[in-house]
């Protein structure tokens, strides 16, 4: 054997290391978070964790219960969710089919430049415009509401759906759309009748790869929904999301407290839920093929 | 002239070969000779299988996925599936249908067998490009803009470039699939003539569509049908007296 | 009825345009809106000097070098791996449920949320392994986070190169890595390149991974080495803005600007690249 191929069987063992690194991380990640998060079961079983209304950690005994921040991340994604779903599957329809084509790369590049601005940034946006804005509208006694984290989230969600929804529409054979034309339908006839069904499951994929997007987002949430880790009762009051707890508690827990175990375990619901959606996203998006 | 064939001669022996693809079998049962220095063509309709066989001889079929293959094939009486891969593709080069050079320049894609070979030095590879160049007689043509790209060559250009990219790394058989497929008549002569002055020192196998330019070129001619070696004899035989019905249905267009 | 469907065509056109301009305005509103109000606080003092006053006055510099140390550490790390990683998949990899299970694996990654990702930084770099708040710690969790983007960009960028130049470079003997590095590799380092740079961006920008594993929330002497904390960017303008009173307006935006001018200015780069490599392409 020459010293090439000896350098070589070695690189290509290497390569397959790594390639197999991902899962390696992912698997990791959730041995770890399970590790320090399943703790929490010694304090609190499990029912009363994830159905329990009353999330006061630093009490004695620390009252363990996620239900608000469950409902504050669920409050808060489902406001995002009715703003960016009709939003973003308009913009990306537009895009893909109407918008003439200079205009549909300056279009696509200001969709990327929004994906790419900082969370924390859109969050200091939202704190200083959004948030005195909804406070005046409504006259709220403060604008730090799950409706501003809905609507800050929204424009997080919104480049995704677009640019997943866009591409869906994209691979959509040419012929189903000329096909319709040649029969007399509108463009927009065309579009609604046969483009959008066909990329119906593409679409979908967006919209739920943009919903956990949105369901992960933590600085922007933490900044601008307020932090009342309370059930919440309308969207026009402050809550707490999964994430902003983490973020806002961590830094006070005690590491090996219970307090530290149950934030842990937090961060196991929002891995699994992230898990699941992406799993379920990924199966809409190969199942046109 | 044809050399007379023993058995002391043979180059490539064929015994028994089946090549599936998926499920649908491509070469079927072949049993097939081929002699040291000759030109050997093959005819046949498309998914005659014959593009096939022609990637099994240096096993460039294997980076098709889902293929198998049963039987045995022998270089020099050694079984090419338990050679060294690279080795076996350096003594079995291989001329495409449309000509690929690589990205690289001129100079560069004729030393690239070479140098991925292990020759370093810069002389001997200049020498081995010059004289790769000479015989696939792109040398005049090119000699003073080596170092430009090889796609700025003629399409006709490009393939004597792959002609002389497969001779700079030494081969003793040269397998030509279709070379001529792209090519206007002129630069096809030019690719049928350097064919036919370098059988004196290679094997040569050659598939193509073109039944004339098999008269032309080969030594002997072989027709596959179907995945079947349906015949195989002298050129002169095969088209003036072919002993199957099909092939003489073949060779006169009565389909194709 | 063919006037109908027409109207309903134009109604219908309008509607998805203002769609579209619900997101592109917006944006351009935020980016005008924090360039307007941040440039008059930005000067060479800004830049380079530490803060000072709790922060209310002074300059955001050891932020500034605290996100390039971060951003340096987590490309050393997610380059390599990501480039061998894509490598596999492009041209190792064969479609069996192993190769399906990495491409779930990369796109679950992709899409655990930031903060997650502290977590799993701090129980592991931080706690497990005793790195300690550091910048080892917190390049190594921005490093596995971007790692997917890495992982897709330079999977796309190798699998542009053509494939008939593989089979040239095989069917003359040369060893399937020869053909990765001298053909395939430097065909696709554009693509490659354009990946990085993106993945800097986005590590350059994120808060929550480094919450608990690197970020210093004042640390006016500039980290020495790898186990240092050190202050960034993202963590320093969420501070400003709502852990410390008072801070001068000016200063909050400025240091915003910075922030988004660093992400926008990397992903303008990619972009250009991108498309001056598509008009070159030597084949």
């Amino acid at each position: 054997m020459t010293l090439r191929k000896i350098k070589e069987f070695f690189i290509e063992k290497l390569i397959l290391l790594c390639g197999l690194a991902s899962i390696f991380f992912v698997l990791l990640i959730f041995i770890f978070l399970l590790k320090e998060g399943v703790s929490v079961l010694k304090s609190v079983s499990l029912g009363k964790f994830l159905f329990g209304s009353k999330w006061y950690p630093i009490s004695d005994p620390p009252q363990l219960g996620i239900l608000p921040l469950i409902l504050g991340s669920l409050l808060v994604t489902f406001g995002a969710a009715v703003i960016s779903i009709p939003i973003g599957v308009g913009c990306a329809v537009y895009i893909a089919e109407v918008a003439p084509a200079k205009l549909k790369e300056i279009l696509k590049a200001g969709i990327e430049l929004l994906a790419a601005i900082p969370s924390v940034v859109l969050g200091f946006i939202g704190m200083v415009t959004l948030v005195p804005w909804v406070k005046n509208i409504f006259h709220l006694p403060t604008g730090l509401t799950a409706l501003s984290g809905s609507i800050m989230l929204a424009f997080m969600a919104m480049p995704t759906i677009v640019s997943i929804a866009e591409d869906a529409l994209y691979s959509v054979p040419k012929s189903y759309k000329e096909g319709a034309l040649a029969l007399g339908a509108t463009q927009w006839q065309a579009i609604w009748r046969v483009m959008l069904p066909a990329a119906s499951s593409g679409i979908l994929a967006a919209v739920m790869l943009g919903i956990g997007r949105v369901i992960g987002e933590t600085m922007a949430v933490m900044m601008i929904t307020g932090n009342a880790a309370v059930l919440p009762h309308s969207i026009l009051q402050p809550v707490r999301t999964l994430t902003a707890t983490i973020a806002a508690e961590m830094g006070e827990a005690v590491v090996g407290s219970e307090h530290y175990f149950a934030l842990f375990a937090i961060g196991i619901v929002l891995f699994i839920i992230s898990f699941g959606i992406n799993v379920t996203a990924d199966i809409f998006l190969h199942k046109r093929k | 002239m044809v050399i007379p064939h023993t058995n002391a001669n043979i180059k490539i022996e064929i015994t028994n070969l089946d090549i599936w693809f998926d499920s649908t079998q491509a070469v079927k049962n072949l049993n097939l000779k081929i002699y040291a220095n000759e030109i050997l063509s093959i005819i046949g309709p498309s998914n005659s299988g014959k593009t096939t066989f022609l990637r099994m001889l240096n096993r460039l079929n294997e980076l098709d996925s889902n293929f198998k293959i049963s039987g045995i094939v022998k270089m020099d009486r050694k079984d090419i599936t338990k050679m060294d891969i690279e080795l076996l593709r350096k003594q079995v080069g291989m001329v495409f249908a449309l000509p690929l050079p690589l990205p690289l320049s001129i100079f560069d894609n004729i030393a690239y067998g070479a140098r991925m070979h292990g020759i370093k030095n810069k002389q001997k590879l200049a020498q081995i490009v010059e004289q790769a160049l000479q015989k696939a007689y792109l040398w005049e043509e090119v000699k003073d803009r080596l170092s430009t790209s090889a796609f700025k060559l003629s399409g006709g250009q490009q393939q004597r470039l792959c002609i002389a990219r497969t001779l700079a790394v030494e081969p003793e058989v040269i397998l030509f699939d279709e070379p001529c497929s792209g090519l206007d008549p002129i630069s096809t002569a030019k690719v049928e003539e350097a064919m036919l002055k370098l059988k004196k020192d290679y094997t040569i196998v050659l598939v193509t569509n073109n039944v004339k330019q098999a008269a032309r070129v080969g030594d002997r001619t072989a027709f596959f049908l179907n995945g079947d070696l349906v015949e195989i004899d002298t050129t002169d035989k095969i088209f003036t007296t072919p002993s199957d019905q099909r092939t003489n249905d073949y060779i006169s267009g009565k389909f194709g | 009825m063919i006037m109908n469907s027409k109207k309903s065509q134009k109604i219908a056109f309008f509607l998805l345009l203002l769609a579209t301009l619900l997101i592109v305005v917006p944006v351009g509103l935020i980016v005008v809106i924090i360039i307007q109000k941040g440039i008059g606080a930005i000067s060479w003092q800004f830049l380079t000097d530490i803060p000072r006053k709790g922060m209310r006055e002074g300059g955001i510099f050891p932020a500034i070098v605290g996100t390039v140390y971060l951003v340096t550490g987590a490309i050393i790390f997610a380059l390599p791996v990501g480039l061998l990683a894509a490598i596999y998949l492009s041209e190792y990899a064969k479609d069996n449920f192993v190769t399906r299970m990495i491409k779930l694996a990369i796109v679950n990654l992709a899409g655990v949320p930031s903060v997650v990702y502290g977590l799993f930084g701090l129980a592991i770099f931080v706690i497990f392994f005793k790195f300690g708040t550091s910048i080892l710690a917190g390049s190594l969790t921005l490093g596995i986070m971007i790692l997917p983007v890495i992982i897709t960009t330079s999977r796309e960028a190798l699998e542009s190169v053509p494939y008939s130049f593989r089979e040239a470079s095989l069917s003359l003997g040369a060893s399937k890595w020869q053909t990765i590095r001298h053909i395939v590799l430097p065909n696709a380092i554009p693509g490659i390149i354009t990946g990085t740079i993106l993945g800097i961006g986005r590590a350059a920008g994120e808060t929550a991974p480094i919450l608990f594993t690197v970020a210093a929330f004042y640390l006016p002497l500039l980290p020495k080495g790898v186990f240092d904390q050190a202050m960034a960017l993202p963590y320093h303008l969420y501070v400003i803005s709502t852990q410390v009173p008072n801070v001068d307006e000016n200063i909050r935006y400025g240091t915003a600007l910075v922030l988004l001018f660093l992400v926008l200015f990397m992903n303008l780069i990619a972009i250009i690249i991108r498309y001056k490599f598509r008009k070159q392409k030597k084949w």
